[in-house]
């Protein structure tokens, strides 16, 4: 019965359906092998489950928080800082990644200090980001600022290295300025990558959450996590981890499905074989 | 092939107006650098009237398409000048329009904006230049097209949209590089025919590159053939067929004997190898970051 049922279905709905709950299935069964791991304090040798709080502890603990009036702080907070870090990286790496894309000389003037900050982690950053921005707010912005940047800038100057230079030469001929190139052909065709750049941005301007808010005093998630390992609250750190992973995720996906709305073209391109 | 409005034939008439005289003087354009320079055209001279259609023939690296990239402004004369209308070519302008085998649309535009593009450069009001735009596609055969991507058509439609989008500037001389060389037999013809029907409305300049003897001898006016490089024009023939021009020409007993002048002079037995391909967009296409 259920086979011929589904063999009614169109089959690109009833494959898309099958992903799907795969996907869920999934990450129930991590969740699964977490509570048996925990509940049975498995120790592995290398790694030990004995002091892991359990899935249902992470859930009270969870149940806790969503009741507190604090929640709204901790996200607003948050949401305040990594999107004010983002907000900046978008403008200075999508700014920096077109001149250095687009010029020889601004590229060997402006990449190699780029790239030697590259590297640093966020939390390296910490000392500098307190001394030199005067509120504690503007040296976390900081922090997921330096967060986003390198992905959008990387990006973005990939996306213009690879403009085909037969579209720049047939603006120039259809009376193209300096600048018109730029806005009418660069940008626009560097727009995927840029696109792609943001979305992984952002996704790291919340990697560096936590990291950002060790600075904090008082709100936020990842000073939420980062108080609940100093008093020893184990299931509130893992409640914590998840918010940032699970409001990364969204919100980098977020970002990607607005590109998208500015690229029609560009996903019908993909879509042909 | 379509009828025109009143409104598209005075936009038209501005633009059959008797300019686009190309006078080349003793040009020759080096390409390369130190050791590795070469001529790709050497000692061309040569004066092309204001709306004839001249066609270039020639072997492939023969320097046709360099020919065409410095009347384009996208190469500088090693040697000699060339003007227009009086005017020394210094760089790309809209005044001379290009086409390639592969058209340059802009992907993320639309076709009716990409063949506004132009007059949006010139600082036209959007309305306006849509208006126009439209006029284009409706002299090209593409009316109903003006809000497809160029993904969304077919070969022959993105080298009208190509020839629309140059057309909209009113350029005095339009270039075109082997423009239909990547179509099949059969759309090639019916562009053949299109661009000979829109030529004949505009009446402006054309230079038209392509190694196909049977295109050449269709549509020019003047056919001038170029010598394997370093390039020279080796010879000029006159073509005074009537127009407008029938497919059958090509069938005809003067047709057949010009071609196969054409075929001899071109010299297939003495097959040269052919050279990494030169392209009409000048330096700036390999060196992106100037």
């Amino acid at each position: 019965m259920e086979a011929i049922h589904s063999a009614r279905l169109d089959p690109a709905l009833v494959r898309k359906l099958g992903r799907l709950l795969l996907r869920v299935l999934s990450v129930a069964a991590c969740v699964a092998a977490w509570q048996w791991a925990s509940s049975r304090h498995l120790n592995l040798g290398l790694v030990t489950f004995q002091n892991v709080p359990s899935p249902r502890d992470v859930l009270e603990a969870a149940g806790a928080l969503f009741e507190s009036p604090k929640l709204e702080q901790h996200l607003k907070a948050s949401v305040y800082r990594v999107f004010a870090g983002f907000a900046g990286a978008m403008v200075a790496g999508i700014a920096l990644g077109l001149v250095i894309g687009r010029s020889r000389l601004l590229e060997d003037v402006l990449l190699p200090p780029l790239e030697v900050l590259r590297p640093i982690p966020a939390v390296a950053w910490i000392p500098l980001a307190i001394l030199m921005f005067p509120s504690s707010e503007m040296s976390m912005i900081y922090i997921t600022f330096v967060g986003a940047l390198f992905p959008i800038l990387l990006n973005t100057i990939h996306g213009v290295e690879g403009v085909d230079p037969r579209l720049v030469a047939s603006s120039r001929s259809l009376g193209a300025g300096r600048w018109t190139i730029f806005t009418e052909v660069i940008l626009p065709a560097a727009a995927p990558n840029i696109v792609t750049g943001l979305s992984i941005g952002m996704g790291t301007a919340w990697f560096c959450l936590v990291t950002a808010e060790m600075i904090s005093g008082q709100y936020g998630i990842g000073y939420y996590t980062w108080a609940s390992y100093t008093i020893q609250n184990y299931p509130e750190i893992v409640v914590g981890m998840l918010l940032i992973g699970v409001i990364g995720m969204g919100s980098s996906m977020l970002v990607k499905k607005i590109g998208n709305l500015f690229l029609p073209w560009y996903l019908m391109q993909r879509k042909k074989p | 092939m379509n009828q025109l409005s009143p409104r598209e034939s005075t936009l038209l008439a501005q633009a059959s107006a008797p300019t686009g005289r190309i006078e080349i003087d003793g040009l020759t354009i080096r390409l390369g650098e130190g050791g590795q320079a070469f001529d790709a055209v050497q000692d061309v001279s040569l004066s092309i009237a204001p709306g004839e259609f001249i066609c270039v023939l020639g072997p492939s690296g023969c320097g046709k398409s360099t020919l065409l990239g410095a009347l384009a402004g996208h190469w500088q004369p090693h040697k000699g000048a060339i003007r227009v209308d009086g005017e020394r070519v210094a760089g790309p302008h809209p005044d001379r329009g290009l086409v390639f085998q592969q058209h340059t649309l802009f992907p993320w535009k639309k076709v009716l904006d990409n063949v506004a593009f132009g007059l949006k450069m010139k600082g036209i009001k959007r309305q306006a230049r849509r208006a126009s735009a439209r006029e284009l596609l409706e002299l090209v055969g593409l009316a109903g097209f003006e809000d497809r991507y160029p993904i969304q058509l077919s070969g022959g439609m993105q080298q009208r949209v190509e020839i629309a989008r140059v057309l909209i500037n009113q350029p005095r001389v339009m270039l075109m590089d082997e423009p239909f060389g990547a179509l099949d037999a059969q759309t090639r013809l019916k562009m053949q025919e299109l661009l000979l029907d829109v030529w004949a409305r505009v009446r402006t300049t054309v230079v038209f590159i392509t190694h196909d003897i049977d295109e050449a001898l269709f549509l020019a006016d003047r056919l001038l053939v170029m010598s394997p490089r370093p390039g020279r024009i080796i010879e000029e023939l006159r073509l005074d067929f009537a127009r407008p021009r029938h497919p059958d020409l090509v069938t005809t007993p003067d047709f057949m004997r010009l071609k196969r002048h054409c075929l001899a002079l071109l010299h297939p037995q003495a097959r040269i190898v052919p050279l990494e391909r030169l392209s009409a967009l000048g330096p700036q296409a390999t060196h992106l970051n100037q």
